[in-house]
Parts: C-alpha cells; sequence; structure tokens
C-alpha cells in the first residue's frame, strides 16, 4: 500500500521541518542540560525519568483522545510526510496478542510511523518503551510523549529490573509493546547489535515477538550526531538544512513471522535470533521474500557467519555507500526556484 | 547540603557537552561516550573565624616550637618572609591570607616590643611585585607601614651582598639563602598551600634562595625522578629541598612556618558556572555561559585578558597551623588531600586538559607558549598521586589558543628562549647542558630581573624543566586550537578541533582509546589506583 501526497503536503512538511529546526537549534546550553544517565538525581520528588508516575496514560478517557488524535491528525499527517509501503500485515492476523514489536531504529519518527502503520486492533492497545533519561527528562516531555504514544519510560544504559518488570506486567495487562533492542538510534541505518531486553520480556511473559524492519525512516528525519557541526560543511548552504528538520520522503514498514522462544534457547540466543529476523526483513526491500530468504541461506550455509544487518567494517561513507540512496526525487520538490 | 567528594563521570548519550577551558575563554566539547570527566570535590566550609584560627595556630603551635609569643622579645632580629605573587591562582578577593597571618603576627610583635622588623617578600627567581600587588597581598596598613622606611623588600638572588652561604649537603648542594632571613632571630614565613607541592623546607629552601642553590633541584635530572612533584615522598625535588631545609635548621636559622589552605572556591558568582557540573548549570549558569562566551568571542584577547586577570577569587581559608616546618607541613598536606582528592580508577589512554588563561606565572601578564607548556606538562599533567593518570606512551591533548605573545618586561628571557633554543632542540637535557649557563649569567637578563619587573633569565628553562616528566612520559601532546606555527616550535602537534585531536591521538594509541577529561580548574589532584 502507498499512500500519496501533494503540494499541499510539502507546504505542512516544510512547516514541521521548519519547527524541528527550531527546537534543534536550542541546544545546551541555550537550552536546559540533560542530566547523564550514570549520575543519580538529587531530588527524588520530581518524579521524572524512571519515576514518572504514567499510570494515567492508559486511562479509558486518555486512550480515547490519543486514538482520535492518532487516527485524524498523525495518520493522515503520516500518509503525506512519509507515504509508507506496508508489509507482512498477514502475520500478524492470526497472532495473539499482546505481542512484543522489536523493530529496528534510525529515527525519532520511527515511532509514530510504526503505530500509524498497526492495524486498528494493535494501535490502540500499544504502548511504547522510550529511553527515560531522553523522553522522561522533564516534566512536559513526560507528559507529552506518555500522552501521544502512550510512552513508558526504560533504562536503556543498563539492566534495571524495575523497568523490566514493568513493562512485563503491563504485557500481561494486555498492551501490546513496541521495544527498540539497539536502544538508539542508529548513527548510520545500518542495524547495531541487539540487546536482550525484548527477548528476556518475551521468554518472561511468554508472548510473541514481531520483527519489524523500518526502512528510509531517515530520510524522513535523520540524526543529527553531534550538534550543529554534524549538519554539514556550510553554514548556510543546503548541507546544512538538509541535517536538520521533516523532510518528505517514502518510507517501508515489512512485519516478520512471529518468534516465541525455544525450549531451552537463553535471551542471548533469542535476541540474536529476532535480530537476524529484522536483518532478513531488510533484504526484502529491494526484493522480495524469496530473494531475502535465498540470499540469507547462501549466508548460512558459510560456517560461523552471522546474519545481521550491521553493515560492512569499513569506513563512514563506504558503509554509507553500501547502505541505499535516499530518493532522488520526492514528489512535490520545486523543480526550479520560485 | 553535604560537601560532595570529587567525582568521575562515565559519559554517556545524555551527557551534555563538557566545558573546556580555551585560555582567555571557554568552549563545550562532546565528549565520546564512555570517557570519563573528573570533577573537582566541591569547596569545604571556610573557617569561621580566621583572625581566631590564626591567633590560635601562633599561640598552639606544632613540632619542636614554643608559641610565638615567647619567642619574640626586645632587641631581636624579626624577618618575616611570605609567598609572592605566583600565590594563590587566581589571586584572592582582599583581604589575603597573607595580611591576615602578618598582621596577627606584627600584633604579637608589637607587644612583645620588637623594633628590628623586616618584611621579604620571597620571590626566588620571579619577579618583583608592583605595589599595587604588594598592597593587595599585605594590605594598606602593613605596606604604608614598612615600605615608605624601606623595610619591606623584595628578595634579590642576584644580590651578592644580602645572600650567605651556609655550606653544602650530604649530597654536594649548595645552600645559598637571604642574608637577612639567615642572619635574624627568627624567621617567620607565612604560607599558601594552594597545591600539596607547595610549602614545607620548600618555602625557605627554594624561596628565599639564590641560583646556586637553585640549580641543584631545577634541572631535568631531578624533575624526571619527581613522579609527581606533588607527592612529595616521590619526589625528588621536594627530596633535595628536605637536604636543604634541614642543613639550614642545623645550621642555627629558627624558622617558625605558617602555612594556611584554601578551599576551592575559584570564581566569583558571576562565573560560578566555571565550577559547577554542567548538568547542574541553571539558567542563571546558562545566560552567564552564553552571554561570557559571546562577549569574549568579540573583544581582541588582549581585552579578554585583561577582563580575566581582574578576577579576584573567593577562595577562603579552611586550615592555619604553625611551628616546626615539618610537623606543620605533614598536616598541611593532609589538609590540601582533604579538599583537592579524588580517587581515580586506573589510567587512561588520552588525558584530555582545558587550559585557563592563568598560571603561577603570568599573574597580570601573558600565558606565552612556553607557560602554555609548563602549565599543562608541569602542572596539571603532574596532578596525581600514585601513578599518572594518562598511560606511559599515552598521548595529552591540551586546549589553548597557544599565541606567540611575550610580556617583554615581565618575559623578556622567554623570547630568546623561544627563538633561540627551542629552534635548536626542545630536549630538556640538550638543553640544561648547552643553553642554560649562558641564560642564567646574562648581566642584561640580572639587571632586567633585579631593577624591572622580569623573570630570572634562567626561569624559562626551569618551565621546561617542569614539562620533562611528562615529556619523556607521554607518546604524543596535542594542543587544539593553538596557533600552529608555535605548537610546533614546542614540539607538539597542532590540531583544529577536538575531534581532529582525536584522530591524530590514534595514530598513538589506536582507533579505540580511553579518555580522560581533567574538569580543572577548579584544582584537584587525582590519586590513581
Amino acid at each position: 500500500m502507498v499512500a500519496g501526497g501533494g503540494s499541499a503536503g510539502g507546504g505542512v512538511g516544510a512547516a514541521a521541518g521548519r519547527l524541528m529546526n527550531l527546537a534543534r537549534s536550542t541546544r545546551f546550553p541555550l537550552s536546559a542540560p540533560s542530566w547523564p544517565s550514570t549520575v543519580d538525581r538529587p531530588d527524588p520528588d520530581r518524579k521524572i525519568g524512571l519515576d514518572y508516575d504514567h499510570e494515567w496514560s492508559r486511562r479509558y478517557p486518555v486512550r480515547l483522545a490519543r486514538a482520535m488524535v492518532m487516527d485524524n491528525v498523525a495518520r493522515p499527517l503520516a500518509r503525506v510526510v512519509a507515504p509508507a509501503t506496508v508489509r507482512g500485515l498477514e502475520h500478524l492476523k492470526h497472532v495473539e496478542g499482546p505481542v512484543i514489536f522489536a523493530a529496528n531504529h534510525a529515527s525519532h519518527v520511527d515511532t509514530p510511523l510504526l503505530l500509524t502503520t498497526l492495524p486498528v486492533e494493535f494501535r490502540h492497545r500499544t504502548i511504547v518503551a522510550a529511553a527515560s533519561d531522553y523522553f522522561f527528562d522533564r516534566t512536559w516531555k513526560s507528559i507529552l510523549w506518555s500522552f501521544s504514544l502512550a510512552a513508558i519510560p526504560i533504562e536503556r544504559s543498563k539492566v534495571n529490573r524495575r523497568s523490566a518488570d514493568m513493562a512485563a506486567e503491563l504485557l500481561e495487562d494486555g498492551w501490546n509493546l513496541v521495544i527498540f533492542p539497539e536502544g538508539g538510534r542508529s548513527p548510520d541505518g545500518w542495524t547495531q547489535e541487539f540487546r536482550g531486553g525484548a527477548a528476556y520480556l518475551a521468554r518472561r511473559t511468554g508472548r510473541p515477538v514481531v520483527p519489524v524492519y523500518l526502512h528510509g525512516t531517515r530520510h524522513v528525519l535523520p540524526k543529527v550526531a553531534g550538534g550543529r557541526d554534524a549538519r554539514g560543511p556550510g553554514g548556510s548552504g543546503s548541507e546544512s538544512r538538509r541535517g536538520g528538520g521533516l523532510r518528505r520522503s517514502p518510507i517501508s514498514v515489512l512485519f516478520g513471522a512471529p518468534l516465541t522462544p525455544d525450549e531451552g534457547e537463553n535471551a542471548r540466543r533469542f535476541s540474536e535470533r529476532i535480530e537476524a529476523s529484522v536483518a532478513i526483513l531488510a533484504r526484502e526491500v529491494d526484493g522480495d521474500w524469496w530473494v531475502a530468504r535465498r540470499s540469507v541461506s547462501r549466508v548460512d550455509a558459510r560456517p560461523g557467519a552471522e546474519l545481521s544487518h550491521r553493515g560492512p567494517e569499513a569506513p563512514a561513507w563506504r558503509r554509507a555507500w553500501d547502505l541505499d540512496t535516499p530518493p532522488n526525487q520526492v514528489r512535490g520538490m520545486k523543480r526550479w526556484p520560485e | 547540603m553535604s560537601r560532595r567528594p570529587g567525582f568521575v563521570l562515565e559519559v554517556d548519550k545524555s551527557t551534555p557537552p563538557t566545558l573546556f577551558w580555551d585560555g582567555e575563554g571557554f568552549t563545550l566539547e562532546t565528549l565520546p561516550e564512555g570517557s570519563r570527566v573528573i570533577y573537582a570535590p566541591e569547596p569545604m566550609k571556610a573557617l569561621d573565624d580566621p583572625y581566631g584560627a590564626i591567633r590560635h595556630a601562633l599561640l598552639n603551635p606544632l613540632g619542636d616550637r614554643d608559641p610565638l609569643p615567647a619567642l619574640l622579645f626586645a632587641g631581636m632580629k624579626l624577618t618575616i618572609c611570605f609567598d609572592d605573587i605566583s600565590l594563590p591562582l587566581p589571586p584572592m578577593e582582599s583581604p589575603d591570607i597573607r595580611q591576615m597571618v602578618i598582621e596577627t603576627v606584627l600584633d604579637m610583635a608589637a607587644d612583645a616590643g620588637v623594633d628590628d622588623v623586616m618584611l621579604v617578600a620571597a620571590l626566588a627567581l620571579h619577579r618583583r611585585m608592583t605595589e599595587d600587588e604588594l598592597r593587595h597581598a599585605l594590605g594598606n596598613r602593613v605596606y604604608d607601614a614598612f615600605a615608605p622606611h624601606g623595610l619591606l623588600t623584595q628578595h634579590d638572588a642576584e644580590d651578592p651582598e644580602n645572600l650567605l652561604f651556609l655550606g653544602q649537603t650530604d649530597e654536594g648542594e649548595d645552600i645559598e639563602i637571604n642574608k637577612r632571613a639567615a642572619t635574624s632571630d627568627l624567621l617567620v614565613y607565612v604560607n599558601i598551600n594552594l597545591v600539596a607541592m607547595d610549602g614545607g623546607h620548600k618555602s625557605v629552601a627554594t624561596g628565599l634562595a639564590s641560583y646556586r642553590s637553585l640549580r641543584h633541584h631545577h634541572n631535568p635530572h631531578t624533575m624526571t625522578h619527581s613522579k609527581s612533584f606533588m607527592d612529595a615522598p616521590k619526589s625528588e625535588l621536594h627530596s633535595s629541598n628536605w637536604r636543604m631545609g634541614r642543613f639550614i635548621a642545623d645550621a642555627g636559622v629558627k624558622i617558625f612556618q605558617i602555612e594556611t589552605t584554601l578551599n576551592t572556591d575559584t570564581f566569583p558568582p558571576s562565573f560560578s558556572f566555571l565550577q559547577k557540573r554542567e548538568w547542574e548549570w541553571n539558567l542563571r549558569d546558562r545566560a552567564s555561559y552564553a552571554a561570557s562566551s559571546a562577549a569574549l568571542g568579540k573583544v581582541p584577547p588582549r581585552m579578554a585578558r585583561q577582563i580575566f586577570h581582574s578576577i579576584k577569587s573567593p577562595h577562603a581559608m579552611t586550615s592555619v597551623q604553625a611551628g616546626e616546618v615539618e610537623a606543620v607541613h605533614a598536616v598541611t598536606t593532609e589538609n590540601v588531600w582533604a579538599q583537592q582528592g579524588v580517587d581515580v580508577t586506573g589510567q587512561t589512554d588520552i588525558m584530555t586538559l582545558g587550559l585557563p588563561y592563568i598560571c603561577p606565572y603570568n599573574v597580570n601578564s601573558i600565558m606565552n607558549p612556553i607557560l602554555v607548556a609548563c602549565l599543562g606538562l608541569g602542572y596539571f599533567f603532574n596532578l596525581y598521586r600514585g601513578k599518572p593518570l594518562v598511560r606511559e606512551g599515552g598521548v595529552l591533548i591540551l586546549r589553548h589558543p597557544t599565541r606567540p605573545e611575550f610580556h617583554p618586561g615581565h618575559h623578556p628571557s622567554y623570547i630568546d628562549f623561544y627563538e633561540q633554543v627551542l629552534t635548536q632542540t626542545v630536549d630538556p637535557v640538550r638543553i640544561h647542558k648547552e643553553f642554560e649557563e649562558s641564560f642564567a649569567t646574562d648581566p642584561w637578563y640580572i639587571h632586567l630581573y633585579r631593577t624591572g619587573h622580569a623573570y630570572h633569565g634562567v626561569h624559562p628553562f626551569y618551565m621546561w624543566y617542569w614539562c620533562a616528566h611528562a615529556l619523556e612520559h607521554l607518546g604524543r601532546v596535542i594542543i587544539v586550537g593553538g596557533d600552529p606555527v608555535a605548537v610546533r616550535r614546542l614540539g607538539f602537534s597542532p590540531a583544529s578541533s577536538m575531534n581532529d585531536a582525536l584522530e591524530i591521538a590514534s595514530d598513538v594509541v589506536g582507533p579505540s582509546p580511553t579518555l580522560t577529561h581533567l574538569h580543572a580548574p577548579p584544582i584537584m589532584m587525582a590519586d590513581v589506583h
């Protein structure tokens, strides 16, 4: 399925992009500093981060309001800004929820774009595991993400029993969970090593894991690493603009077959299997399931070969070169200066 | 809330950029994830009643010394010596500790009817202080009572009439010190112990000595065998000074040592962000940083220098002890470590430092390239006990503009050292052998030292020897943002950005090095296990 877009969408996208650029331009010290996750906060009364009480965000009136925003604002906007090709929804037809969606992570738009492509029976009953040090480090951010994405705070830099207990309880309460096992956005689009959180929760709760591959989201909202200098060599050139806000670009969302841990399979092994399933989905982007499966079979035939989507061990430009190319032309792009 | 000890932060994704000093300015750098940043302990509480504490120390001396009033008597010859402009850093708000201590000593001397009192600034080979600097250190009351009558003097290490040769230690070290001090019935030394290196026998054996004496411990051999000179038991510099100090005591010079320690409350409230952890910066801190960075970026370096050198530090006294030199210094050193010590586990491949605008030898002056090297490799590198923070063969990355600028009045011999010596070699041993004597005995430099406000001709050599331990230990030194010609003249590698510096460093320490940043000033000492 490909959603269309037009010139009006370009205006909305550009405006959103400008807003994102403005938000990004106010970095520390102009904006308040973030708090290192390795340092304890002195004031436990602040109730943010892992301490944030997000139970309100799953009450019925809030769910209703969120569903209205999601269906009437977010989904139409997503169709305009990031027209999506969605594959593999059939895998969700016969799976018994709740499930854990384990996806690769390349952009901040991954979460809303994934949620907006979920079938309705999942969409409004899904919570998102979000980094407590990033999305819950301010009260206003905690409220925003709890409401808009039903996000819950997760400790990502180390194993945290509270995070795990909370996620497991919500799964057992019937909530689906979106988790990005990489622990953070990929710096270059290649998948990073999966951490064991999704696999651990699946083993603990017995719920299946649905692998998801999100393709092209990094072109919609690229990760800007290292501040303003990283945006490009020119202060006002096109490169510096391209590093920042939202840009219209098509994406693909691929759902894989649900996975459950095998008898005796530990969390580490299961996590490797989830990562391999996402890697297979990544190969489907440029072809089809059969092409991907055959290429995987060839890889697997080599002794000791690992199936992943982590890219070659090569300098940054070579990794970028091998990954993919951004869309040459986006519908709505102006062909000459006004 | 109780004072927080020093802290080693592990940088992660959420860590805000880290403040680096950059000469007369500062910048924020994003360090790689997994790097360590060492923050100084918070300032200790100041003494509630500093004058009362001073009196208590003078009346209850440590070691084999009577209370000061018992040592004072009518008709005696009393000399009060004090540390010079190099301490503390930055200069402290009035009243200076020296003023408080000397006023108290003079009160007791007046009560005892002592008439023959002379004050001597213990300069060693440093520049003479100006009237304003002396007034700031001693207060107007003391200055106006002594200076007009010629009773406030500054030690002259090149005045043969006022030097006394006391003899040689068992190691053959010549001991020649200020004659007035050596021939007094009592020598009271008023010290400020900013770092663990200061004080003890070094006060008299260095501060009041001549070149003939100083050359025995200010040389490349001593410096490379001082690991570090902040750790007296492992410092050859201190061993030599201790031998000399004991010889001076045995020769009959009676010293009443008064040592003081300061807390690390280094910057006034308008610059308080400089001593806070970045993630604790409040709106005012961020506004101060943004405003001062923007302003400093717009003004010429000369004006920025004037702004910074006008800063007076709110340092406060945390302890004062008096009596016999070694007994006093043992307590002082403990107090310094209690304020400045930070436990650090393990060495690092790369150590980064942002160098500030000031070091002991450019107060109210210019930080020239030789002083940049001395501050980074001499002072900051040596702020350790146990093992150096950076491993042997590791890399030191400094951030400083390193402009080839010199104060011609204060540092005349530095200019020639930079142009004539460093163009030949940067090897401290070769410099010592081939060039030192000609600079040390140059009559023009001696004239400027004695009559103007110039550092002695040999002083830049000592600054270079100060770097000898680090030069021997490190695989490479990189200066970020420095003048490339000046940086190369020092024998170091220039880099335009921290990322470039890390790339250059990877040639020495490999592609995945460990990195530790010393977030100083405020001053701290790494206790490396």
